[in-house]
Formats: structure tokens, sequence, C-alpha cells
């Protein structure tokens, strides 16, 4: 420590003393990520641009945009309308259900709300992959809601492996990331000011539609951002649910993977869906959200 | 000749390149003083006071502490304490170990510090409460316990960033009380920071006022009450007339309804423009008919209006001079009021008031 | 909030049954798992009596014992590790200012929008390329397996943790630390008595948090495990993909009770951590730091 005054260039070398400081705490984390995800990030492009060999193994030269192309085939034009679709679908049922919810229990007193948000919260933490299997159970041709329906002395619904099951298993599995945003949006909000709105002469409704609403759009928003984007990409619940004849997104990218050994294909199509979910994020930012 | 408890000479502060929070600050605070930083929000009193405890660092300047320069010394080498405005008490320790902290710090004996704690909770009277956890606790006590967990370690200086803002009025007042007999008792330097010019006027020994970084003047109470060097200080303190005039001589000047009035003008260039600065209280209004005290200065007024404070009146009279003035007269029996529209001549002692040039 | 109007009354009533509605849409699958897992009867649908016999089986299952093992292995190794890291993060990102500060915060970032689809092809590629580089350098073949995994939970716990973290130690008055300096508690001082003990219940909360994505994950540890090491969601993916078994549902009553036991857990220690006077959290709190920052 100098035992002189200070001076402009003291003060600056204080200041990236402490700078330094905090490079070196982030810097584990910073190294990590630079490694086990930018860079394979960066690789992904790469591998976009490569070619498949006969054999199936990737070869790194003999670059080309030939994977890119094939983006713009009808066949993943209609896996991707599919997967957009769905997630839009998705989206909005969860948004039309979770904003009443999340609407009822941020007007309940403080101890009532504080044990409805723990019985959302138990089963969005609990395991996703049971969740989700646990619709392969009901919607089995032998499963609860076929019997019941049967028990009416009608036929045996088979809901399981249609577009439906993926819908239903997908709002499911992801509607309390909807609920969790529209709830926090609503209970931070100001409601002297619907109490001013009243005062002015407006009815329940206009207060709500002209107000609230419009007050708790960074919740619908963040919510759902939330839902679309996971969506987007859902594997595990369409594997599980779906059938063979509605192909989405996720499954189609696995595929490269795992059974066509097409690398750069299944490269370029990981990519295009992560730009559009980049896009949608940036769109979530400029709205006015500080983070997620 | 006592050494000064605090010397700041040329103390600047820059943030990045463009703001400049304190400018060239040139202070001497004395021991065992109790000294006020006083000025509105945003001039510079938290960032000074904040790089006397090192939680900044000058851009440039000294700061000495007992003839000690601090230079590049982080906080916690320096002999000073600090009382936050939020009073930043750990909410996860006890009364106890929030006070006791600071002695732990300094691996003061286990012994040792049972008894110090004990005495300064005796001394701010929490000793009831020295198991209690601050969220426990009323805004009042817990402001004590921030004073207390300051004091225990016997600093040379102490520094109070706005203590009292939190509080309501009675308490505040009451606090204030509280705080310069404490002073006293303790005979610690006390560096004090507020906005509420009362409650430097009533606790300090010397106040320094500042404005837009720069100390505009240090004096004690009365002088800066009573001697404003600038139009700044004379309006940020308690109510004040200011009234624009020309220099007349060495003992008058001209207002601006050409009437001369008598008041020291000494070492001042005749015609020079200057502002003549009169606390409310110094004014009186005169029948017309009245013997008006020999010396003093009168002017013809006309009283515009009159309000009812319970013990005091504020008149507003207009003498031509361009802008109303207000007087303070006591709400005593032996008084006379006067009516809105009443004619009356203004009077006060050519001694009251001061000339300011700025 | 509420109206006292008719109108205010029957659009309350309508929003409780819906609540009511969503709160039995979100627990009856996960109530019918359970109770058919004690279903004797190995035709699923069909309820005959109730037994435990197919957790017996279950623990009898070396496949489902050795994953099951795998996942709790992976999964404490990435929390351990990822909360470190990610507690590191949070505190150079929230105090202190640096150059390529800003490109951290959105580095930081990706990994919790990216679709688990992409990270999975992100890290098979990486692996891939990695161990071929070094076979080329070194002649030694690495595969995937238990190690390649618990690098892949890691990489995206480390956001995670680091979210919930930062949301914390947001909160916490600044003031405090400096008031710790103040009292002549050096950086190290501080950290450890008064910085630490307050953002507990963050740094609790990510480790939750990145405990479970772990325990979750399926995609990504697919890819990355290649045909060495399995965890119990990968394995029990398998399964299903060929059918529904009693013994699935066995298996997934045990993971199902098991996170929620997790959950209680959390949400008790963080109503300690109220008691105790520290930052007042509850599930508000919590759910806020979650959604938002």
């Amino acid at each position: 420590m100098t035992a002189g005054p200070v001076t402009p260039e003291l003060e600056k070398a204080a200041e990236r003393a402490a700078s330094k400081r905090g490079f070196w705490i982030s810097s584990p984390a910073f190294f990590y990520l630079i490694l086990f995800f930018a860079l394979p990030l960066v690789l992904v492009f790469v591998y976009s641009f490569a070619t498949r060999d006969t054999t199936g193994r990737t070869v790194l030269r003999d670059w080309n945009l030939s994977s890119y192309e094939r983006l713009f085939s009808s066949v993943v034009g209609e896996i991707f309308l599919r997967s957009i679709v769905l997630a839009i679908l998705t989206t909005l049922i969860c948004l039309a259900v979770s904003y009443p919810f999340a609407y009822y229990i941020a007007t309940r007193p403080a101890r009532v709300r504080n044990v409805l948000l723990i019985f959302v919260m138990i089963p969005f933490w609990s395991n996703f992959l049971v969740r989700t299997y646990a619709w392969r159970v009901i919607l089995g041709s032998d499963g609860p809601i076929s019997q019941i329906s049967q028990g009416f002395g009608g036929e045996p619904i088979r809901l399981l492996f249609t577009n439906t099951a993926v819908l239903i298993g997908l709002v499911y599995g992801f509607m309390p990331f909807m609920i969790l945003p529209l709830y926090a949006a609503l209970e931070r909000m100001d409601w002297t000011l619907v109490e001013a709105a009243r005062d002015l002469y407006a009815d329940g409704w206009s207060a709500f539609q002209k107000v609230t609403f419009p007050l708790s759009t960074p919740g619908v928003v963040a919510g759902s951002i939330l839902v679309f984007i996971p969506t987007l990409g859902a594997y595990v619940t369409p594997a599980i649910l779906g059938g063979a004849k509605t192909v989405l997104m996720g499954d189609y990218i696995v595929s490269q993977f795992l059974a066509a050994r097409n690398w750069p294909f299944g490269s370029a199509l990981s990519f295009a869906i992560m730009f559009v979910m980049l896009l949608a994020t940036v769109f979530y930012f400029r709205s006015g959200a500080k983070s997620l | 000749m006592a050494e000064a408890a605090v010397e700041l000479v040329g103390v600047t502060k820059r943030f990045g390149d463009d703001v400049l929070a304190v400018d060239g600050i040139d202070l001497t605070v004395n021991d065992g003083e109790f000294f006020s930083l006083l000025g509105p929000s945003g001039c510079g009193k938290t960032t000074t006071l904040r790089m006397i405890a090192g939680f900044e660092f000058p851009t440039e300047g000294s700061i000495r502490i007992h003839g000690s320069e601090m230079g590049l010394s982080p906080p916690n080498e320096r002999p000073v304490n600090t009382v936050f405005q939020s009073y930043a008490l750990f909410p996860h320790m006890t009364v106890s170990e929030n006070v006791a902290f600071g002695l732990l710090m300094k691996k003061v004996e286990k012994s040792d510090i049972e008894g110090r704690v004990a005495r300064v909770l005796d001394q701010v009277q929490l000793s009831r409460r020295a198991d209690a956890k601050p969220s426990q606790l009323s805004g009042g006590m817990q402001q004590r316990v921030a004073l207390a967990r300051a004091l225990v370690n016997e600093p040379e200086v102490l520094l109070l960033d706005e203590p009292l803002g939190a509080l309501d009025l009675k308490l505040r007042q009451a606090m204030q009380v509280e705080l310069k007999d404490l002073q006293g008792r303790v005979g610690i330097t006390f560096i004090y920071v507020t906005h509420d010019q009362e409650e430097a006027l009533t606790m300090s020994d010397r106040i320094g006022v500042m404005n837009n970084g720069s100390l505009l003047q240090i004096g004690r109470s009365e002088e800066i009450y009573e001697r404003p060097a600038s139009r700044f200080v004379a309006d940020f303190i308690g109510d004040i007339n200011l009234m624009d005039a020309t220099v007349a001589g060495a003992d008058r000047v001209r207002l601006g309804n050409g009437v001369e009035v008598g008041i020291d003008a000494v070492g001042m260039k005749s015609d020079a423009r200057v502002t003549l600065a009169l606390r409310p209280e110094r004014l009186s209004l005169y029948d017309l008919d009245e013997a008006i005290p020999d010396g003093y200065n009168q002017m013809r007024v006309r009283v515009t209006r009159r309000m009812y404070f319970g013990d005091v009146y504020f008149y507003d009279v207009d003498g031509g001079t361009g802008a109303h003035i207000e007087v303070k007269e006591e709400n005593r029996p032996s008084v006379e009021l006067y009516d809105v529209g009443e004619e009356a001549y203004l009077v006060w002692n050519p001694k009251a008031g001061n000339l300011v040039v700025d | 909030m509420n109206e006292g109007t008719a109108q205010g009354r029957l659009a309350d009533r309508i929003m409780a049954g819906n609540a009511w509605v969503v709160y039995v849409f979100l627990y009856a699958p996960i109530v019918l798992l359970i109770v058919f897992s004690f279903n004797e009867n190995s035709n699923v649908a069909i309820w005959t009596e109730p037994s435990f016999k197919w957790y017996g089986e279950m623990v009898r299952n070396s496949n489902v014992m050795g994953a099951l093992r795998n996942s709790l292995i992976v999964a404490a190794v990435s929390t351990i590790v990822s909360t470190v890291i990610g507690t590191m993060l949070a505190i150079a990102l929230e105090r202190y200012r640096f150059r390529g500060r800003g490109a951290l915060d959105g580095l930081a970032y990706l990994p919790i929008i990216i679709p688990d689809v992409t990270m999975a092809v992100m890290l098979l590629i990486f692996f891939f390329q990695a161990f071929g580089i070094i076979n080329d350098l070194i002649g030694v073949q690495l595969k995937t397996g238990l190690g390649t995994i618990t690098l892949a939970h890691i990489a995206f716990s480390i956001s995670f943790v680091a979210v919930v973290v930062r949301a914390r130690i947001a909160q916490l008055d600044s003031s405090l630390e400096e008031a710790a300096a103040d009292l002549y508690a050096n950086r190290w001082q501080a950290f450890r008595r008064v910085t630490l003990p307050l953002i507990a219940p963050g740094v609790a909360g990510g480790a939750l948090l990145a405990l479970t994505v772990s325990l979750d994950d399926v995609v990504v540890t697919q890819f990355v495990s290649g045909s060495g090491a399995t965890t119990l969601p990968v394995y029990v993916f398998g399964l299903v993909r060929r059918g529904v078994t009693p013994l699935i549902n066995a298996v997934s009553t045990v993971m199902l009770v098991a996170s929620m036991f997790l959950v209680a857990v959390s949400l008790i220690f963080q109503r300690g951590a109220e008691v105790r006077g520290a930052i007042p959290t509850d599930a508000e709190s919590l759910l806020r730091e979650m959604t938002d920052g």
C-alpha cells in the first residue's frame, strides 16, 4: 500500500488490480465454458460444411453447402413446419390455461400463495422422463382413459402415437415453465393501479384488459419463450408419445447421428434450429426483459 | 498544536471520463470535533466520506488521518469506522455478534471482547436485546446497534452517512440529541454527512457546505447561518431574502427601488453589483407613525400576504425591490398584527445580514 | 384485489375451478403411475392386487442398479463441481468489472437457452474430434463413458447454478460487504463470514437445480455415453421405447419419489434459513430466482 497521495495513475493501477481479481475468480467457469461449450459449438458449425463419405464417416475436406441446401428441401420443410406448429400450439394452450391459474394464485393471501406454489413446484422438479412416461401408460389402448370410454360403451381410444398425444405430453411437461414467470410478473405488479382504474369507472374486465394484462406482458413473453424453445427441439416427449409417422425436428436430428450417420447434415440441422431459437431469445430480450 | 484528525488536500474523484463527483476539496477536521458535511443529493458529500473510509480511492489528492497518509489503503486497514445509511447490520448474526465483529477481526482476546461489547451495548441501552437478530428490532434500535458496532472499536474517527434518514421526525430529533451527547462523552471525532440543514446546524461544531463536488464554505453553525459566503449557501440554509443591490459606499448599498440602506461594505468597489442577504427573523414591521430605533434601516412596504404558523407569523411584503420580501414575526401579544394591503415600514439593524458576491 | 361485484365473484369462481383442473392435471398422471407400480398384474392396465413384486425385481435387475449407481455418481460429481465453478462465476459477474465480462455474461446464458439436442450433438462431435486428436498425438484412445457424461453434465449445469446464485447475490445489500471491510475483515474473511452465509440459500438452490438437470438428462447423456456406461434415465428411455412394463413403473416411481423428496428437503432448508434470520426466502423468491434474474 502506498504511503503517498493518490494520483490518477495510482488510482488506475488499483482499478486494474481489482479487475484482474475479478477475472481470476471467473476463470474456471470461463475456461470450462470455452472448452466444453464454445469450442464444440464451433465444431458443429465446421462440421455442417463437411462431407460424408460412403462409409458414413465424416470427412473434413471438400467443404460444401450441400447440407444447408438440403435444409430447404421439402422433407425438412415439412418436419420443421410441423415442429413449429406444434411448438406454437403448445405455447398457446399453456398460456391459455396457465394465465388464469397464475392470476388465481397471485390474488390469494400470502400464506395460501406459498402453499399453492409449492404444489406447483413439486411436479416441476420431479423427473421429466417419468412424468412423460406416465402419459404413455395413461394414453395406451389399455390405459385408464380408454377403459373409461369403453366402460361407457364406446370404442377403445387410441390416443397414443398421435400428434395429440405429443401435444398433451408437451403441454404437461412444460406448463410449469409458463406458470412460474406469469406468476412472478403478476405477483410483483402494483395492484393499486387496478384500484385506480376502478376509481376511474372501469369495470372488472376493462381493468384487466387495460391495466393488468398489459403490465403482465413481460411474464407472458418470458413464459412463452421458456415453453416455445424447448418444445421446438423436443426429443424425449415425441419419442415416447409420438408415432413413426409424426417426425419432429428433435428426432430427425438425433437420427442423423445414430441411424443415418450423416453428421454434416445433422450439424446443419442443429445449427439451424439453434439459430431460430437465438432469434426468439433476442426478441425476448428486446422486449425489455433483463434476464431469463 | 493538536494534530488534525482528518486532512483532505486537493481531493478529486472522477468516475469514468465525464462524472466529476468531487472537485479539488481541501478540508481539515479537528480532533474531537463534530463536523458535518452538508449539501443536496448528488453534491459529493457521500463520495467524500467513502473516500475517507476507503471504499473509494480518490482520483487525485491526499487523505491523512492523524498525520498518516491513507493513500490506497483498503478500508480494513484504516483506523476509522462507518455507520451506514442502511445500517448494514449482518442479518445472520445477533446484536452481540454484530457488535463484536470488528474486535473479532482485530483478534482481540475473547474475554476482552465480551466485556467491551457489554459495555457499549449498555451505553446505547440495548443490553436486553443482545441476543436478538436485527430483523427483530425497530429502526431506532437497529440504528443504535450500528452505532455500537462502530464505537466498540474505538476508532480515531467515526464516519456517519445520513444515519437518521430512515427514522420518523420525533425519533430523529431524539437521536440527534443522543448522538451529540454521545460524541461529547466519548470524545471521538465525528464526521457526519447529511442533507438536512437543521440537523447540521443543531449538532455540529463546524459545517462544510458542498454543492456540485465543491466545498463552498466551512465554518461554525452561526457563521454559516449568519454570514453565508455565497448565494447557494444562503439559500440552502434556512429561509433567506436575497436582494439585488449596488455598492454605494463603505457602509451602504442601494437597493433596486432606489432606497439606500446601511450594511458593512468595506473593501468593496463602488457601484459593484452585490446581493444583500437578510434572514426573515431579523426583519420587523413598524407602523408608519412608530418611532424607529436609531441607525436602523427602514423601507416603506405594503403587506401582500400573511401566514399563520402557530408560533410565528410570516409576512410577504412588497417594497418595489423586484421580488417580495419575507418577514418573520413572533406570535406574541406585544407584537402587532398587520393586515394584507396595509402599509408599514420594514425595519432592520444594519449589522444583520451580509453582502454576497457571486 | 377481489372485487366485491358479482362479475368479480364469478370470475373468481371460474378461476378457482380452473386452478383445481390444473392441479388434477398436474398430479393425476403421477398418482396413477405410483398406484400402478404396486399392481401385481403384469398387464399394466388391469388392476389385480397390490404388491411389491416389481420393486423386488427392480432391485435384482443388475442393469437397472448399475444405471442407478452411474446416475448417482455422475450427478454427485457434476453437482459439486458445477456448484463451485458456477458460484465463482456468479460472484465474478455480480461483484467485479473486468474486460470480457459482457461476453462471459452472454456465454454463460447460452447453455440454458440452447436446445438439448444441439448440446448433445455439440458434445458428441467434440469428444469424437478430441479423442481422435489425442490418439494421433499420444496414441491413447480414450473412450466415452462416465467421464464424458460427467464432463457434459458440468458443462450445462454451471450456467444454471450461476443464474440462481446471481439472483441471490443481487438481492444482497452490497454495503454489508463494505461494513465487513470497515470492521477490519480482509477479503477472504468478509467472504467467509458475511457473503457466503448470506448467499448459502442461493448456492443450495443452484446445487439442487444442477442435481435435478443431471438426473433428468436423457439426450446429451445418450449421445456422449456411446456404448459405454449408461445412466438410469437413458436406460429407462431405452426400455420405454420398447413398451410399457410394470418394471418400468416401479423404477419410474422410485425416480419420481426421490426427486420429490429432494424438492421437499430443499424447501425445508429454505424455510430453515428464513427462520434463522437470513435473507427471507420462500417459494416465491426461489421461483423468482429461476425465472428472472
